[in-house]
């Protein structure tokens, strides 16, 4: 271990665990095998703590704080499962699911999607909010690519991706509130996008089936995650 | 220093100010916001035509641009549909010369005020701090098109052309 680097020590549910200080209480959970449920999280891009379902109490603090982003300290309590948390985490997954059409029996990406896996294993039996119906596009002037905004939820992984591993940055989010949408380029058919190299990472990064590739009926969406992982390790050896 | 400097969507003099601004902060990208701004004062609203060429000069990909427009109340892109756009002075020297009576004019005659479109949507009114045109007072842009010296019989004859002569 790099000797300039500190290890702080402190408790995630009553286990005595150590970190290094650039990691965050997320980093160090997973090394010990805690579950913390994540979505916009995803290894090798930039946390953003956009999602809300990392968040876990720290004794002595009223907030929640989200774990992809919260560095490790010193003598800190980490609380990552109490029946709040919970709550408040499946109250989180009924907003996703009423704020966009969420209909997985017809999805590309039914029983490989995160949004869905997250609810079968937070307990999402019920949404207890009325269901938005928002009016969004599909865009599917991409030669290879569909992106369907009613299944976003807005996790930005795509625009990550985009601007920090392909370095094309033909992504971003635009609008505010209920508005938002990830678009490409001035808001143009992605198709017509003059900075989109078509690489296909944005696609194989998104949780759920709101960006999939041409071809795939209902479940046949395969995303492949490890391209991430050896594009980082590739480039560090470089 | 950026040397290299796409050219300016039009011969417009107004992209002159919007030049200058984006000088003054050395053409960084983080002078965005505030040359945004400047654009939207200086035009009224922001197009596509404007979004590229700001992008393109402070080195910023377009869907950030787009991205920091569209959040922000502040600026207004250009009304998706409408066919004509009338942007009018509101600078202290139009003010001063009859804007208020033209404007009461436009919203009692066509039912078009600042921000908005007429009923059928061809036609959008918009408003800027300052055309630099104070000689011409009041002024206003028609379509892309400066006319100066604006009575509510003038500005009304031109947006009823518009509405009127469209199919």
């Amino acid at each position: 271990m790099n000797p300039g680097v500190r290890v702080k020590t402190f408790k995630i549910d009553g286990l005595d665990v150590a970190g290094r200080e650039d990691q965050t209480v997320l980093d160090v959970a997973t090394e010990h095998g805690i579950p913390i449920p994540t979505m916009c999280h995803l290894e090798g891009l930039t946390s953003v703590g956009a999602c809300r379902l990392c968040l876990v109490e720290v004794v002595g603090r009223s907030r929640l704080l989200p774990a992809c982003v919260t560095p490790v300290e010193e003598g800190m309590a980490v609380v990552t499962n109490s029946e709040r948390l919970q709550n408040y985490r499946r109250m989180l997954l009924e907003m996703l699911f009423v704020e966009g059409n969420h209909i997985c029996a017809v999805c590309v990406s039914n029983g490989h999607c995160e949004l869905q896996g997250l609810a079968q294993t937070l307990g999402v039996t019920h949404v207890h909010f009325p269901y938005h119906y928002p009016d969004r596009p599909v865009d599917a002037s991409h030669s290879r690519f569909v992106v369907d905004h009613d299944r976003c939820v807005m996790c930005t992984r795509c625009v990550r991706v985009c601007n920090e591993v392909e370095g094309a940055h033909t992504w971003d989010v635009m609008g505010n509130g209920a508005n938002v949408r990830v678009v490409t380029d001035l808001n143009e058919a992605w198709g017509r996008s003059e900075t989109c190299t078509g690489c296909g990472k944005c696609v194989h990064v998104c949780p759920t089936g709101a960006l999939f590739e041409k071809g795939h009926s209902v479940a046949e969406m395969l995303k492949k995650r490890q391209f991430l992982p050896y594009l980082t390790a590739m480039r560090r050896r470089q | 220093m950026k040397t290299v400097k796409s050219a300016a969507p039009s011969t417009d003099n107004r992209w002159r100010i919007v030049d200058a601004a984006m000088r003054r902060l050395g053409f960084q990208p983080h002078a965005l916001i505030e040359t945004l701004h400047v654009t939207q004062e200086t035009f009224g609203f922001l197009d596509e035509d404007a979004l590229r060429y700001i992008a393109a000069t402070l080195g910023v990909p377009l869907s950030q641009v787009y991205g920091v427009a569209t959040f922000y109340r502040a600026f207004t892109l250009k009304p998706k549909g409408a066919h004509h756009t009338c942007v009018v002075c509101t600078g202290t020297a139009c003010h001063l010369k009859g804007l208020p009576e033209i404007l009461a004019a436009l919203e009692a005659e066509l039912g078009l005020s600042p921000g908005g479109s007429t009923p059928d949507g061809k036609a959008a009114l918009m408003t800027a701090r300052c055309l630099a045109s104070c000689g011409l007072a009041p002024a206003a842009v028609f379509d892309g098109k400066m006319v100066g010296n604006l009575t509510s019989a003038t500005a009304l004859k031109r947006i009823r052309q518009w509405v009127e002569h469209e199919s």
